[in-house]
């Protein structure tokens, strides 16, 4: 991934209250406007007022899927923003602040203190959030920013409460923006004009609308951070679209709600993270013994049990995998980024279609909270859409086996309505017709042939996905493999190691279940110094990759405090491992929020 | 409703297994007066589906010639809900026990009333946990001694009539087995009924509940058509539904007209049930999505 010639990282810090989304969402939408890349991250905590919240947004011409490593900008919506992040800034940088009500420390790290007299500014506004728009006008100049461009975005973003509000906000941004110019120095580089304008989205956003986008006629939630955005998404646009959305009392009643909505044959998704997917779990297995398409998002936060329910890791692996009781055929996948996680939900409903079975999307907070770039000509709002063997025509002759014992495994699937076919879809181990084998004195047979039929369903499946691709130099002394969210790190890392003489390639793993284990070892096989970068304690994949495969990798690195990767904590930690310091480096978090 | 005139008989509507019930077991009386009930409102099979939770009257879908989905304990309403907001032109018809549905899937009871979903919840009431040999239920009596309660039942046992009223189903019932033709009569009103209805029946388990016999309810039984109940006073059929000594009350206890959530959900008005309609985005719809992120 190459940084391209502009790479500007800002930050805005308060608290939960102080409003800190609505100018981090005007000026998403210049940057993206612009045509420019963006990645934002939002290190908050379970908190609605109070605590302290830190929006990072990197800008690029290039395209980035990760927050970086450096801040350029810095505005400080109170003290403890000023007294924890301070310290972070370096030579060049530019801290924006309320001179009025904040005091910056002492220390002198070369960042240029900008001070405003908001109070001055803004005429004794007693608008507690006037603040954040002087402060978006010294943004503006700060960045290079032309006045007209935030005055537009202003425009459009307050229109809808009237010329008052957007005459107010505009004056407040011109006084924040001329004090500035009188006052500091603008960055030498402005951001570049990109290329067309680029949309804006996070990753819940994406798994909503891929969902919608395959189909999907039933959404049930119950509200979790941080998976509630997508019901945020599906119950905005449920009308628009015609999907009907249900909020209900706990996620045991959505994960059955979905699996029955799916018997009675729409495409049905459900969205919640680990402690919710733990209720979830039992009507999994449910839907495999029925054989029953459905789609179950986990979007995983820091566990275990409560965890910290705002930050991010990926410690839910082996609950996705152990997810239900008895052995049975589900597709786990994990979306490596919000685009990933777009075309994901059409691929996965046509699979679960197909092979009639449930699926797991394990997401995480970094990719579903996050709020990135993206060419909207990417996104394929009218997906392939194929629900495999389905029968439709009605038939005058009884006899339906809806579990037919065919050669592939796969029986046609009647929806329940259809004249001739009535059926029964059992939980207990069934025959072909469904009869209870528990009615049949649990015919050993018969169990073994219906454990096998539905087996065979996987045995090609691996044809239908694709296999993951080594990326970088073939013959590199370092092989980073990642999984789900951690690309865009990993990516970047690798992009500095190889600039660096440290001749890096990488792996991501997407698809879990079913596992190219043939296609991995042929690869890591011939691989020499192999790293596995995961953002948990115990290396939940490393110890799934030796089930798999019987690889063991030569090191790790490994996160678990809850904030995502940064690029350089993985080139520091296969430096490390290169000058032979450890074979599992865990980075310090240098920002504490 | 159903939607040709072919007259079925009860027996058309008998399914492939034969109950695996205990000879006596007050289930039969109940699958008896659901196929008599769907067969003399002239359903075809293929136009209801029967859903269960797990327990031994919960195996009821494996003995009826319709649709059915045999769920997991406890879950059958949820499961219910999800079928009929895919399909709102399914008749739905939910079977269980008091274990699954007062039990272990309480929560689902309580919502779905308070949903009003179209769906008919027929609850055989054994006040025991007969599948697992006998212990304790929701609905066993103070004092009763069962395996897990050895020197009797200290626990209250939920109401589930006034449980319903309270959360807001809109049709509450209650029956008893050996009165198939009272409790299919019942079980017709509650299929006709748009919006929750429960019907509680007292179905005896003849071998681990030998207090609630069929001769205990047979001495008790009496019937709410007999007397003056107003089926529109809640707090009526609240007092009503509380007695359980040497009366005990069966037939319609409450109705309301409140609508049902498939009244009031504006995705279900127009373009049949959801399993049927096209997938996909319109183009229009599509782009707009796009812009409101640009």
């Amino acid at each position: 991934m190459g940084l391209g010639t502009y790479d500007f990282a800002l930050a805005i810090g308060g608290e939960a209250g102080q409003g800190i989304a609505t100018p981090g969402d005007i000026l998403a939408r210049i940057i993206v406007r612009r045509g420019l890349h963006l990645c934002t991250y939002n290190a908050y905590q379970s908190i609605v007022r109070g605590g302290h919240i830190f929006l990072t947004m990197r800008i690029s011409d290039a395209d980035i899927q990760n927050h970086g490593d450096k801040l350029d900008l810095l505005l400080c919506l109170n003290q403890d923003t000023m007294d924890r992040h301070q310290r972070l800034m370096g030579p060049g940088s530019r801290i924006i602040y309320n001179s009025d009500t904040i005091n910056p420390g002492t220390e002198d790290n070369g960042a240029e203190l900008c001070g405003l007299p908001v109070g001055e500014l803004t005429e004794g506004s007693r608008n507690r959030l006037v603040q954040n728009t002087v402060g978006m006008g010294a943004i503006a100049f700060l960045m290079g920013i032309d006045f007209a461009v935030l005055e537009e975005s202003l425009t459009l973003r307050f229109q809808r409460r009237g010329q008052e509000m957007v005459d107010e906000n505009v004056k407040v941004a011109r006084a924040g923006y001329e004090y500035s110019k009188e006052h500091y120095k603008a960055f030498d580089q402005p951001p570049p004009e990109g290329g067309k304008p680029l949309a804006v989205w996070s990753g819940n956003d994406a798994l909503a609308m891929g969902g919608a986008a395959a189909g999907v006629k039933f959404y049930a939630a119950y509200p979790m951070s941080p998976a509630s955005g997508v019901l945020h998404w599906m119950a905005a646009n449920a009308r628009n679209l015609g999907i009907m959305v249900r909020q209900v009392e706990d996620e045991i009643g959505v994960a059955n709600m979905v699996v029955g909505a799916g018997q009675a044959g729409t495409r049905s998704l459900c969205a919640t993270s680990g402690g919710g997917f733990a209720l979830m779990t039992e009507a999994i297995g449910a839907a495999s013994m029925m054989e029953i398409p459905v789609v179950f998002i986990n979007v995983m936060r820091a566990g275990p049990s409560t965890g910290v329910p705002t930050k991010t890791e990926q410690g839910d692996l082996w609950q996705a995998l152990g997810a239900s009781q008895g052995d049975f055929e589900r597709i786990i996948v994990t979306p490596t980024d919000s685009l990933d996680a777009f075309n994901i939900m059409p691929e996965i409903f046509n699979l679960t279609d197909k092979y009639q079975c449930p699926a797991i999307v394990v997401s995480d907070l970094y990719i579903s909270e996050g709020r990135f770039s993206v060419d909207p000509d990417l996104i394929n709002m009218h997906p392939n859409i194929d629900r495999g063997a389905l029968i439709t025509e009605p038939s005058d002759t009884d006899g339906y086996l809806r579990y037919k014992n065919t050669e592939s495994g796969i029986s046609p699937r009647a929806l329940p309505g259809l004249e001739g076919y009535v059926h029964l879809a059992a939980t207990d181990e069934h025959d072909e017709d469904s009869t209870l084998l528990s009615d049949e004195f649990t015919n050993p047979h018969k169990r073994r042939l219906m454990v096998e039929k539905r087996a065979r369903k996987f045995d090609h499946i691996l044809d239908d996905i694709a296999p993951p691709v080594l990326e970088g130099p073939a013959d590199a002394d370092v092989t980073l493999i990642g999984w789900g969210s951690t690309q865009g790190m990993i990516s970047e890392a690798a992009g500095v190691l190889n600039a660096a003489g440290v001749s890096t390639n990488r792996l991501q793993i997407k698809w879990m279940v079913p596992f190219h284990g043939e296609e991995v070892m042929a690869i890591l096989s011939k691989a020499k110094r192999t790293i596995i970068v995961e953002n948990n304690y115990s290396g939940q994949f490393a110890r799934y990759l030796r089930s798999e495969t019987g690889f063991a990798a030569s090191g790790h690195i490994r996160k678990y405090d809850g904030e995502p990767f940064m690029p350089h904590h993985i080139v520091d930690g296969v430096n490390a491992q290169i000058a032979g310091e450890t074979d599992k480096y865990i980075p310090y978090q240098e920002i504490t929020v | 409703m159903a939607t040709t005139a072919i007259n079925l008989t009860p027996r058309d509507f008998k399914g492939k297994s034969d109950p695996d019930w205990c000879p006596g077991c007050g289930d039969f009386g109940v699958l008896n007066a659901i196929q008599r009930a769907v067969a003399e409102l002239g359903f075809r099979p293929h136009e209801i589906m029967t859903v269960s939770g797990i327990g031994c009257s919960s195996n009821l879908p494996g003995y009826i010639n319709t649709n059915g989905m045999h769920t997991l304990h406890g879950r059958s309403l949820a499961m219910a809900t999800g079928v009929k907001m895919a399909n709102h032109e399914m008749n739905v018809i939910v079977t269980g026990g008091d274990g699954d549905g007062y039990g272990i899937g309480g929560n689902h009871f309580t919502h779905t009333a308070r949903r009003n979903t179209d769906l008919t919840y027929i609850v055989m009431n054994n006040q025991i946990y007969g599948l697992t040999t006998g212990q304790v239920s929701p609905t066993s009596s103070l004092g009763m001694t069962t395996k897990s309660t050895p020197f009797g039942n200290v626990e209250q046992p939920v109401n589930p009539l006034t449980s319903a009223i309270m959360n807001g189903a809109t049709y509450v019932a209650r029956a008893f087995s050996g009165d198939v033709r009272h409790l299919s009569s019942l079980i017709q009103g509650g299929i006709n009924h748009k919006g929750f209805s429960i019907i509680d029946v007292f179905s005896p388990c003849v071998t681990f509940n030998l207090t609630n016999t069929h001769d205990f309810f047979k001495e008790r039984i009496k019937k709410l058509e007999d007397e003056e109940h107003d089926v529109t006073d809640w707090k009526a059929a609240c007092e009503k539904a509380m007695e359980f000594g040497d009366t005990i009350y069966s037939g319609l206890f409450y109705v309301s007209d409140r609508p049902a959530l498939e009244d009031v959900e504006p995705v279900l008005k127009e373009g049949g049930p959801l399993a049927t309609r096209k997938l996909g985005l319109g183009k229009e719809e599509a782009q707009k999505i796009i812009d409101r992120m640009m």
